[in-house]
């Protein structure tokens, strides 16, 4: 499937949708159809919001998000999201935050179809005042209260990695975040991978398969659609791009300057890459460093 | 003594701080400077963990975000969010966590999520990310934070990350496992908590200048300052030849 076909046929105006990637494998492809096709009213759901949901506030497709750290990471502030928090530019957002570990147990209850997770943590923070999600729970062997989150169910979940078979069987390698709970608490997933591989290259190696095939509704090929973020094996961050993005972010209309060339003004990622250049592309590509095999033979 | 800028000797103490062996929770900035230092020098053994999934990290780079797969390659483990705060921070395995953020209160108290009002703020930060978990359950924390009187407020707006909560250490009630913070280290002197009113105390002036009229213009309640107060070991030459030359030889993070 296309982005765009899948991007049409599965996110509808005011969807719970949630790209995941903790600043590794993040999909900005998919984030960028999104946009091209002014979804509306998404309630966007990512542990750390980044640049991505940064452009889809601008672009007014969010109109909540759900989230536990919201910046610019190792830059400083996301200013697109501050502004509509702060200022409703270009349309005020709600906000539904927990923190790293509530997010990660939310998505854990939601892929195990439990309605809540009990943890330990929130308390002795206002955060647990101001966010009436966050309830207790009283331990029923040990009498100990225990903070509780209710599951988080997305409709959608678009889950960018390295490789994936024709059948969706999902590899990802390197930091893996809460992208597997996210796939298994939602509705539909749609898998974007860097590569298309035989089945057999998956089979050679199970235990590397995060996402089974089954569990996937679409899978899309899009090479280079985690850019500007990094791709293990694959290519680097385009830091530049997040420092630049600073003071991009900081204005409005250059926000929405960039949107118009880079996301409006193409038709898809081939053409976003093509713009961006071979010497870019080339730059960020990644050194090799190669796992020793191992012997699945019994 | 060789000059040095104020954060590299908040980089050197945080490090010093470190002792071969311990499991660090790392954050991106100054701490992961801290703690790739002492590696370098008394720690070779410190466990490395990022709340990203990289266990026993060993960057060979400094890590533009805490993501990076500089922080996979040559690690001992790489596991999912939901291990790294279940197994690794709930389950009781972290020694010594490193936290920052906007605004810090004399009981050590964070404030990283709001200036100003919750629901209309006048500046919105990113929020706790893993802090508020990490504080609790952490053996120890130390917070690396610079110094004014609007990063130490008499009363922060919001607690993001509970310290002692207030002088009755309500940690305690909770049945928090870890001991909380148990050292500020500022631009301009080292801080630790009574055992009594659980409140900031201040132990060492940094050098080169030190002075007690600068820290209280840079902080906004009556401080509490120690007996036995004393200036800061500064910075070896060695420690600053790693600091400048293999660590952060750009100065992305050492201002």
């Amino acid at each position: 499937m296309t982005m765009q076909q899948s991007v049409r046929e599965y996110i509808r105006d005011g969807d719970t949708v949630v790209i995941e990637g903790f600043t590794h494998l993040i999909c900005f492809a998919a984030g960028h159809e999104i946009i091209r096709q002014k979804k509306k009213d998404l309630v966007a759901c990512r542990l750390t919001p980044d640049l991505i949901y940064d452009q889809m506030i601008a672009a007014g497709c969010i109109g909540k998000i759900v989230f536990s750290w919201a910046g610019n990471p190792g830059v400083g502030p996301l200013y697109g999201l501050r502004r509509a928090v702060e200022k409703g530019i270009p349309r005020p957002i709600e906000l539904e935050e927990y923190t790293h570990f509530g997010m990660v147990a939310r998505f854990t209850a939601g892929a195990s179809h439990l309605p809540f997770m009990h943890l330990d943590t929130f308390y002795g923070s206002t955060l647990s005042q101001q966010n009436k999600n966050i309830k207790e729970v009283k331990c029923p062997y040990t009498g100990k209260m225990f903070a509780t989150v209710p599951a988080l169910n997305p409709d959608v979940a678009i889950i960018h990695v390295q490789r994936v078979d024709k059948e969706g069987n999902a590899q990802i390698w390197g930091l893996m975040g809460v992208q597997r709970e996210a796939a298994f608490a939602s509705k539909k997933v749609i898998i974007v991978a860097e590569e298309l591989v035989e089945s057999s290259v998956i089979r050679s190696d199970p235990n590397r398969t995060l996402i089974p095939g089954f569990k996937v509704d679409a899978v899309v090929i899009e090479s280079f659609g985690a850019h500007p973020s990094y791709a293990q094996g694959y290519y680097d961050r385009d830091n530049q791009f997040y420092v630049d993005w600073y003071e991009i972010s900081k204005d409005q209309g250059k926000m929405e300057d960039y949107i118009a060339q880079w996301v409006i003004g193409v038709s898809g990622r081939k053409e976003y890459i093509e713009k961006l250049g071979l010497e870019k592309v080339n730059g960020l590509k990644a050194g090799t460093r190669l796992a020793a095999p191992v012997n699945y033979g019994y | 003594m060789t000059s040095f800028t104020p954060d590299e000797i908040m980089v050197t103490r945080a490090a010093n701080e470190l002792r071969n062996g311990e499991v660090v929770f790392v954050g991106i900035g100054l701490p992961n400077l801290a703690c790739n230092l002492a590696r370098r020098l008394q720690a070779p053994g410190l466990i490395l963990i990022y709340e990203s999934g990289a266990v026993g990290a060993v960057p060979s780079r400094l890590p533009l975000s805490i993501g990076d797969p500089c922080l996979v390659t040559d690690s001992i483990s790489v596991c999912s969010m939901v291990e790294i705060f279940n197994y690794y921070l709930q389950g009781g395995l972290i020694d010594v966590g490193f936290l920052g953020g906007a605004q810090v209160d004399r009981f050590g108290n964070i404030n990283s999520t709001v200036i100003g009002d919750y629901q209309y703020p006048k500046v919105r930060l990113p929020g706790s990310g893993g802090a508020c978990e990490i504080s609790i359950h952490a053996k120890k924390i130390i917070i690396i934070l610079k110094q004014n009187k609007k990063t130490f407020p008499e009363k922060i707006d919001f607690i993001t990350t509970p310290g002692f909560i207030d002088e009755k250490n309500q940690r305690k009630k909770y049945g928090m496992p870890g001991r909380g913070p148990v050292l500020v280290i500022t631009d301009l002197g080292v801080y630790t908590f009574s055992e009594e009113s659980f409140e900031m105390v201040l132990t060492e002036i940094h050098p080169p200048n030190p002075s007690i009229e600068k820290i209280n213009d840079n902080i906004s309640w009556d401080l509490k300052i120690s007996d036995s107060l004393k200036t800061t070991k500064p910075p070896t030459e060695e420690e600053l030849n790693i600091i400048r030359k293999e660590l952060d030889p750009e100065r992305i993070y050492l201002r």
